[in-house]
């Protein structure tokens, strides 16, 4: 056993930024993936010294336990404004916000569309999960037709709820966006995908080509109430339907 | 100049690095002579018209827990707005400048001066157990001089502080001589002054986080204790007054802002009667100078608060007094400032003379 991980036999590890404390987050869920593909990214860049993260209110309120970069943690909804200001004030930084749909499509809808519309040289990194996941399962801007939820036990109705928001495909409108697209990480293609993704944004921060906006389309077995494998099926069933996968801008 | 237009003069002059606002009356004239300036040509500062007082703040507690000096200015429905992030930079320990010219209230209120935002400014409007350091000028030449003066104190203490003006001093013109330009501090500078602040992992030290989160209670617990323990050193040596022929006085008048300008007008006529009046202007209103308003209340025969507002500061005064001397109040509300004659008159009428 001791040969087997003998360090000219290993072939994949860890990035170094992504720490060892145990992560808070259930089974199955895509922010561990998505903490790592940004911690790889960071470390592949070399910016280290250069990146600042804005973590959000929601179940990523803890980014900054795991990934060993200076973190400023934002009020529900503000981590836009915040970023604004520090790139304004430090421009040679990689400076990127990590939010969820609450965080980013419903309470900060205004942070949101100024900080894009501004070209803010940040990049957002959008968690759609289409539920409120650290709080128990409610309702979300982003919940499905139909999609129950505790706060809409029998299924979201247009008539008393209104429509899940594609504020992805309002962000590509904006002329400040240069990078806008929509990924998952439901299978190692896609997680290769969205890496590529999260990269290109995060360079667009540094070279300061305007606003970069990558949602990740993901799961929230517990709050869906599904098993890990149930959940990465159900998403693929229902949220790529409604949800499409791609670049909706890239200049 | 304006009062308004001294802040941002001062801002520019004394190194401050960002400015972030959203147009308000009575104070809109800070963000607009900042455009007019330009000093991200001239000094490399930053202005920037936000979306809302809300983002405004947010882009404080950005640029602050990045070690900047960095500002923002409204009035008092914007700052009521502002609440959130106001203790949010409390609870993380993130110094910035606050300026509240204030206007009436509640709600929307008026555009017109008032004095009804010092409990919001000094009782911490937000949530939690917290203070801000609230200084209040009285003069055009005082904004400009309490802008540095804020920052100083806010890095000093990391703590937001607040420049707590009114519709009267913001719009007023003045003679003011304006303070001498001082550099933005460096890179180098920042990274030595704030060891603490968001400027990027450098040759592999502990990440730095700016947060006010803990969901350990024990730990929480620390934290607000740290922070009691730092707003009591601020009360023994950050409290500021002026006063006007206390030494000699029968009666006092507490006042801050432009009700203190209006009241020495009154104590200066009231001398001419023969009325030995003094006053005692609180600069700094959190920390609040509880006692040297105490040692007053031994030698006077009675105090008149004078605020434009229902009364406010005057629960201080009494809380400093403790049934020494009696302590009455005198204050309008809905945007009417009061004038000298009218405080004389109640002066006498309170206390019988």
């Amino acid at each position: 056993m001791e040969n087997i991980i003998s360090p000219e036999n290993i072939v994949y590890q860890k990035p170094k930024l992504l720490n060892d404390e145990h992560m808070h987050y259930c089974p199955g869920c895509s922010h561990g993936v998505v903490h790592k593909l940004i911690a790889e990214v960071i470390e592949e860049m070399g910016v280290t010294d250069k990146a600042i993260g804005i973590s959000p209110v929601g179940c990523a309120v803890f980014a900054y336990k795991y990934i060993d970069i200076d973190w400023q943690e934002a009020a529900h909804g503000r981590a836009p404004a915040i970023a604004s200001a520090i790139k304004r004030l430090w421009p040679e930084h990689l400076v990127f916000t990590y939010q969820g749909d609450g965080d980013l499509a419903c309470i900060g809808t205004a942070e949101t569309i100024h900080a894009l519309n501004r070209g803010e040289n940040i990049a957002i990194i959008f968690i759609n999960n289409a539920i409120y996941g650290m709080t128990g399962g409610q309702m979300a801007p982003t919940t499905l037709m139909g999609m129950k939820t505790s706060t809409c036990p029998y299924g979201r109705q247009a008539d008393l709820h209104g429509y899940p928001l594609k504020i992805t495909e309002i962000a590509a409108t904006l002329e400040g966006t240069c990078y806008v697209t929509r990924q998952s990480v439901h299978s190692v293609a896609a997680i290769r995908k969205a890496k590529r993704a999260i990269r290109q944004a995060f360079e667009n921060s540094i070279n300061r080509r305007g606003s970069s906006l990558v949602e990740i389309v993901s799961t929230c077995s517990s709050g869906w109430k599904l098993s890990p494998v149930e959940a990465n099926e159900w998403m693929q069933e229902h949220m790529f339907d409604y949800y499409h996968v791609g670049d909706l801008k890239s200049i | 100049m304006k009062g308004n237009e001294a802040i941002a003069h001062a801002a520019i002059r004394c190194g401050c690095d960002g400015y972030f606002g959203y147009p308000i009356t009575p104070q809109s004239e800070i963000l607009e002579t900042l455009a007019a300036q330009k000093p991200w040509e001239t000094t490399g500062m930053v202005v920037l018209q936000a979306e809302s007082e809300v983002a405004s703040i947010n882009m404080l507690y950005g640029g602050g827990g990045a070690g900047k000096r960095v500002m923002t200015s409204s009035s008092s429905p914007g700052v009521a707005l502002m609440q959130e992030g106001i203790a949010y930079m409390a609870g993380a320990e993130i110094p910035g400048l606050i300026v509240n010219v204030q206007r009436g209230g509640p709600g929307l209120g008026t555009i017109q001066p008032s004095q009804g935002d010092y409990f919001q400014a000094t009782r911490g409007g937000g949530n939690g157990d917290y203070q801000i350091i609230v200084l209040a000028p009285a003069s055009v030449q005082e904004m400009a001089d309490f802008v540095d003066l804020s920052f100083e104190l806010a890095f000093k203490y990391r703590i937001p502080a607040m420049i707590l003006s009114d519709g009267v001093i913001g719009q007023v013109m003045e003679k003011v001589k304006l303070p001498p330009f001082k550099p933005r501090r460096s890179e180098e500078e920042i990274l030595r002054d704030c060891p603490w602040a968001t400027t990027g992992r450098r040759n592999g030290r502990p990440i730095n986080v700016i947060t006010s989160l803990e969901l350990q209670p024990e730990a929480m617990e620390k934290h607000n204790l740290h922070l009691q323990e730092k707003y009591k050193t601020i009360c023994a040596n950050e409290v500021r007054v002026e006063e006007m022929q206390t030494e000699d006085a029968d009666f006092l008048i507490v006042a801050f802002g432009s009700a203190a300008r209006i009241a020495q007008k009154a104590i200066l006529d009231l001398r001419q009667e023969g009325i030995r009046v003094g006053l005692l202007r609180p600069i700094t209103l959190w920390p609040f100078p509880y006692d040297r308003i105490r040692e007053l209340a031994g030698q006077v025969k009675g105090i008149l608060t004078f605020e434009i507002n229902a009364g406010q500061m005057v629960q201080d005064v009494r809380l400093a007094v403790e049934g020494r001397t009696p302590v009455t109040q005198y204050g309008k509300m809905g945007g009417i400032v009061p004038t000298p004659d009218e405080v004389i008159a109640t002066l006498k009428s309170d206390f019988h003379i």
